[in-house]
């Protein structure tokens, strides 16, 4: 009984991130629209070209743009965004699964 | 396809990029002091599992306006499963993964990145899931109301974290004004879906696990009550 709640919330959030994220909006988020206010997006073969004033032209290249996750791909392929996000979650899962183990606290009269 | 969707790097200068850095720093090392206490055999693994499903479901975005999608920030959503220490550690590994892997929020601003979502966002939702935890205890339908009202809040209140740092230190592009005004607006209705899913998952957690909903615990409530003797 258990271990099934623990599957059953993983296997949700591997279907979210694997099966779902095919039909996430594309459309920029409330952050971006914000950050793009001003500008008129362009799509060239060298990326994304900001025509106007707006926040998102002081925006730098991202330090790990060369990462093979980068942009929610897998080496940039296209349809991969499923792949990509079981990756995600289960590297999230091992990183704060893993700390939170550590952290937990023992209780000192516990009997096994 | 997914697309970014923290701040990227740039966007405030070097100066307020490092003072939310270092808030960022204190405010997270406190909050795994914290943790400790809140952390045993059987939250360690919902806190983990809570972390992924937090990655998972940031992936979504949903159409709030034409040409403008939002997605979940999560701060109420893990303050009400885990607590608001644990909780803010777990969006603040969900950053990190982003920043360091999918390349989604910069690593200059993973600072003010973790000030609004996993600082302001999981305690302002905290706090709002407190000032309601009568009507969250009395059954199934305060706590799902208590859920969407503090997540809605813990959205508009992190979006107002950007337009501190763009007050403070923003690279220009934008009137403060316009910023303020198009976060605030913008977030109001990003604010529902995070809402809807807080709700919907805090529920459905609460369904066959009440035990494990942080908010629930210390006097036992007629929720879990039921699941003790079924």
């Amino acid at each position: 009984m258990r271990a099934r709640f623990w599957i059953g919330f993983l296997v949700v959030a591997l279907a979210v991130a694997g099966g779902l994220s095919y039909f996430a909006s594309s459309d920029p988020d409330g952050l971006d629209t914000v950050a793009l206010n001003g500008c008129t997006v362009t799509e060239t073969t060298a990326g994304e070209q900001l025509d106007g004033t707006c926040i998102a032209q002081n925006a730098g290249e991202h330090h790990t743009a060369g990462s093979p996750l980068a942009d929610y791909s897998v080496f940039g392929g296209d349809g991969t965004v499923g792949l990509a996000g079981v990756i995600g979650v289960l590297v999230t899962l091992v990183l704060a699964g893993g700390l939170f183990w550590l952290l937990r606290s023992r209780t000192p009269n516990r009997r096994e | 396809m997914v697309t970014a969707m923290h701040m990227s790097d740039g966007l405030v200068n070097a100066p307020t990029a490092l003072l939310f850095g270092a808030i960022a720093v204190v405010g997270l090392a406190f909050c795994l002091m914290r943790a400790r206490a809140d952390l045993d055999e059987r939250t360690a693994p919902m806190a983990g599992l809570v972390t992924a499903f937090v990655f998972a479901v940031q992936m979504i975005n949903f159409p709030i306006l034409p040409g403008a999608s939002g997605h979940l920030l999560g701060g109420a959503l893990v303050a009400i499963l885990v607590g608001p220490y644990v909780g803010a550690v777990c969006i603040a590994i969900v950053l990190l993964v982003q920043a360091l892997l999918f390349a989604d929020g910069g690593l200059t601003a993973l600072g003010t990145n973790v000030t609004n979502m996993a600082l302001i966002g999981v305690f302002t939702g905290y706090g709002v899931a407190l000032l309601l935890r009568r009507l969250a205890r009395r059954g199934k339908g305060g706590l799902v109301a208590t859920a969407f009202v503090a997540a809605f809040v813990n959205t508009v209140v992190a979006s107002l974290g950007f337009v501190l740092q763009y007050a403070a230190g923003g690279a220009g592009g934008a009137s403060l004004g316009t910023v303020f005004a198009l976060m605030v607006g913008l977030h109001a209705l990003i604010g529902i879906g995070e809402g809807v899913i807080t709700a919907a998952t805090v529920g459905a957690v609460a369904a066959v696990r009440p035990d494990l909903v942080y908010l629930l615990r210390g006097t036992a409530p007629a929720l879990v009550r039921k699941e003790a003797s079924a």
